[in-house]
C-alpha cells in the first residue's frame, strides 16, 4: 500500500503531530509525504529526513500558504490517483482538510484512529472516548485522521526521502486568509510537552491562575493547561483547554489542580503516564484516575509544592 | 438569504454512555435523547442572523428515525421557520449525510449551511467539510464568530494555538464550535407555536442517495480503565513520589 501523509508545518518547521502520523502510515505500507505551502524548501528538506520516508511531494504555491482546504483538497485528491491512503493528524488543520479530500474521492473517512488493526481495520474513540469502536473500511482508498498521542513519534533523522515538486492549480478563488491571533508562549506546546500543569475552575480567577499555576509550571519547565470550566470562565485563553473538545494530551506527568475531573476533561488526558491530582473535594472523580492524589486546599498546597520540588 | 441548519438526535450529553454487553454498540434504549449540542449552537446562530436581518428563512433538517421529529420541533420552537425530516432507521454515515444535504441545498439554494462541528455520538467531525467539497463551496469550520458582509462571510475559527479568521465567498458552509454562542431555551408559547410550523417528511431515496454504510463497525468496547493510585498525606510525600519519578526543577 502506498500512503500519502499530510505534513503539518508552520512554514519553517515540521510540527510534531506529523511524526505520529508517519508511524501510523508505516504500519500500512510505503510512506510518502505531502508538504504544501508557500516557500517551504526548508520544511521539505526537514521532512525528507524523517525516518522511513520514501518520497516527499512538495507543492509550493502562495495559495497553499494558509492551509485553506478549498485550495489544498483538490491538490491532495489529484495526488491520491497514485496513492492508496491519505493520512492527516487529528489537529484542527488536519480535521479541516481531510474530510474535504475524502468527499472529493467519494470515500468515508475514518476519524482519529487509535490503532491500526489490519490493512483496512482501525480502532477509534466514539462518545467522547467513552467507547472504542473497531471499524473496517470497504472503500477502495482510505482517508484517515490520526490521534497523535496514540502512536509513537517517528525519528526526525535517518530518513533519505527524495524530494519531488508537484505542480498544482492553486487558488480556487472562494476563500482567503484574513488574520490570526496565535498565542506566543515561551514554553513547550501542550500536545508535545513532557509535563503539563493544568488548572480548573476552583482557582476562581485569572489572577489566581497566574499566581498559583504558572510558577509551578515555570519551575518544572511544563506546559500550561486548563479545564473547559476554567476556559469558559475566562481565566485562560481557549487554546489552553485540555479535553475532548480541546486538546488531547498524554505527557509523562499531568498535574490536575482544582479540576474535578468531568468526563470530557478525562477524555483529553487519561492517557498521561502519571496523573497527579490536587483537590480539596476528596470525592472528586479526578482521584479515580490519579496515580497520586492529594486532598488539600490548592491555594496552600501548590505554592508549597512549588517551593519544595 | 435562506439558512439551512442540519440537526441530529443524539444521546443527551448529560447521560453517561453504556456499551452494550454484546459489543454491538452503545445502549440507546430508554435513555434521554436530545439535539446534538453543536447543532443547537448552529440553530442559535441562524436565529441571530435572522434577528440581524441577514437571514430571511431558517430551514432545519434532520436525517434519522421518526422520533427525530422531536429534535426538529425543538429547532422550530427555538426559531427555525420550517423543517424537513429525511426519515430512515439506518445509521447514516457523514458521507451519505453530506450527499443528502447537498441535494437539499440544490433545491433550497441557501446562502449559508450551519452545522455542528461534530455529533457527540460518532465524533466524526466530517459532515460539514464533506458538504463543502460536494457543493464546491468554501468552509469555515470550528467557528467562534460569524459575520456576513455583502456577498461574503468572515468566520473566526478556533484552531490549535489560538484563533484564525478566513473570508469566504457566499454561499458557504460553517461548522460551529462551543464558544460561538449560548443557545436560547424555547419559551412555552414558542413550543406551542412550533407544533403548527411546517414539517415535511422525505426519505433518502427521494434525494437519490444510497445510505449503505462504507465503514463496518466490527465491535464496540469499553475503553481501558485506569485504576486509581494512592492518596498522599501531604505535600512532602507528594514531592518524594515525584522525585522518585525524576520530576523536579
Amino acid at each position: 500500500m502506498k500512503t500519502l501523509v499530510w505534513v503539518e508545518h508552520d512554514g519553517s518547521a515540521v510540527k510534531d503531530a506529523t511524526l505520529a502520523v508517519v508511524t501510523a502510515a508505516s504500519k500500512l505500507g510505503e510512506v510518502h509525504l505531502l508538504v504544501a505551502g508557500s516557500g517551504v524548501d526548508a520544511v521539505a528538506k526537514e521532512a525528507a529526513q524523517i525516518a522511513g520516508v520514501g518520497k516527499v511531494h512538495v507543492a509550493d504555491n502562495a495559495a497553499f500558504g494558509h492551509n485553506l482546504p478549498e485550495n489544498i483538497a483538490p491538490l491532495v485528491a489529484e495526488l491520491m490517483a497514485s496513492h492508496d491512503a491519505f493520512l492527516a493528524p487529528a489537529t484542527t488543520t488536519g480535521k479541516n482538510v481531510a474530510p474535504r479530500v475524502a468527499a472529493l474521492l467519494d470515500v468515508m473517512q475514518i476519524s482519529e484512529i487509535l490503532s491500526v488493526e489490519g490493512p483496512k481495520s482501525f480502532t477509534r474513540p466514539i462518545y467522547a472516548g467513552n467507547a472504542i469502536a473497531t471499524v473496517e473500511s470497504s472503500d477502495a482508498k482510505l482517508v484517515l485522521t490520526v490521534r497523535g498521542t496514540a502512536f509513537d513519534k517517528a525519528a526526525t533523522s535517518g530518513g533519505s526521502g527524495s524530494i519531488e515538486a508537484v505542480s498544482a492549480d492553486g487558488d480556487a478563488g472562494i476563500s482567503s486568509f484574513v488574520g490570526a491571533e496565535i498565542a506566543k508562549q515561551d514554553r513547550p506546546e501542550l500536545t508535545s510537552a513532557k509535563i503539563i500543569v493544568s488548572g480548573g475552575r476552583a482557582l476562581g480567577s485569572s489572577e489566581k491562575y497566574e499566581e498559583v499555576i504558572v510558577p509551578l509550571a515555570d519551575k518544572l519547565g511544563a506546559a500550561l493547561g486548563a479545564s473547559r470550566a476554567a476556559v469558559d470562565a475566562g481565566y485562560v485563553p481557549n487554546d489552553y483547554q485540555v479535553g475532548q473538545t480541546g486538546k488531547i494530551v498524554a505527557p509523562q506527568v499531568y498535574f490536575a489542580i482544582g479540576i474535578s475531573g468531568a468526563i470530557q476533561h478525562l477524555a483529553g488526558m487519561k492517557d498521561s503516564k502519571t496523573i497527579v491530582a490536587i483537590n480539596k473535594d476528596e470525592d472528586a472523580p479526578i482521584f479515580q484516575v490519579a496515580d497520586f492524589g492529594l486532598v488539600a486546599d490548592l491555594f496552600n498546597a501548590v505554592p508549597e509544592l512549588t517551593g519544595k520540588i | 438569504m435562506k439558512i439551512l441548519v442540519p440537526v441530529k438526535r443524539v444521546l443527551d450529553y448529560n447521560v453517561k454512555p453504556r456499551v452494550k454487553s454484546d459489543g454491538t454498540g452503545v445502549d440507546l434504549a430508554n435513555v434521554k435523547m436530545s439535539m446534538n449540542p453543536f447543532d443547537e449552537i448552529g440553530v442559535e446562530e441562524a436565529i441571530r442572523l435572522k434577528e440581524k436581518g441577514v437571514a430571511t428563512e431558517i430551514i432545519a433538517v434532520s436525517v434519522g428515525p421518526a422520533k427525530a421529529q422531536e429534535t426538529l420541533r425543538t429547532a422550530l420552537a427555538m426559531g427555525a421557520d420550517r423543517a424537513i425530516l429525511v426519515q430512515t432507521d439506518d445509521d447514516v454515515e457523514p458521507l451519505a449525510l453530506a450527499k443528502i444535504f447537498k441535494a437539499i441545498a440544490d433545491a433550497e439554494q441557501p446562502g449559508l449551511v450551519i452545522l455542528g462541528k461534530q455529533a457527540i455520538d460518532g465524533d466524526n467531525n466530517q459532515t460539514g467539510q464533506m458538504l463543502a467539497a460536494l457543493t464546491g463551496w468554501a468552509q469555515g469550520t470550528f467557528a467562534s464568530a460569524v459575520n456576513v458582509e455583502g456577498d461574503s462571510v468572515n468566520v473566526t475559527r478556533e484552531v490549535d494555538g489560538g484563533l484564525e479568521t478566513v473570508k469566504l465567498k457566499l454561499p458557504a458552509i460553517v461548522t460551529t464550535d462551543l464558544r460561538l454562542n449560548e443557545p436560547r431555551y424555547a419559551s412555552l408559547p414558542n413550543i406551542m407555536k412550533a407544533k403548527s410550523k411546517p414539517l415535511d417528511t422525505k426519505t433518502p431515496a427521494d434525494y437519490g442517495v444510497d445510505t449503505a454504510p462504507r465503514v463496518k463497525t466490527v465491535k464496540v468496547s469499553e475503553p481501558p480503565v485506569r485504576s486509581a493510585g494512592v492518596k498522599v498525606a501531604d505535600v512532602d510525600e507528594l514531592v518524594a513520589k515525584l522525585k522518585a519519578l525524576g520530576v523536579h526543577s
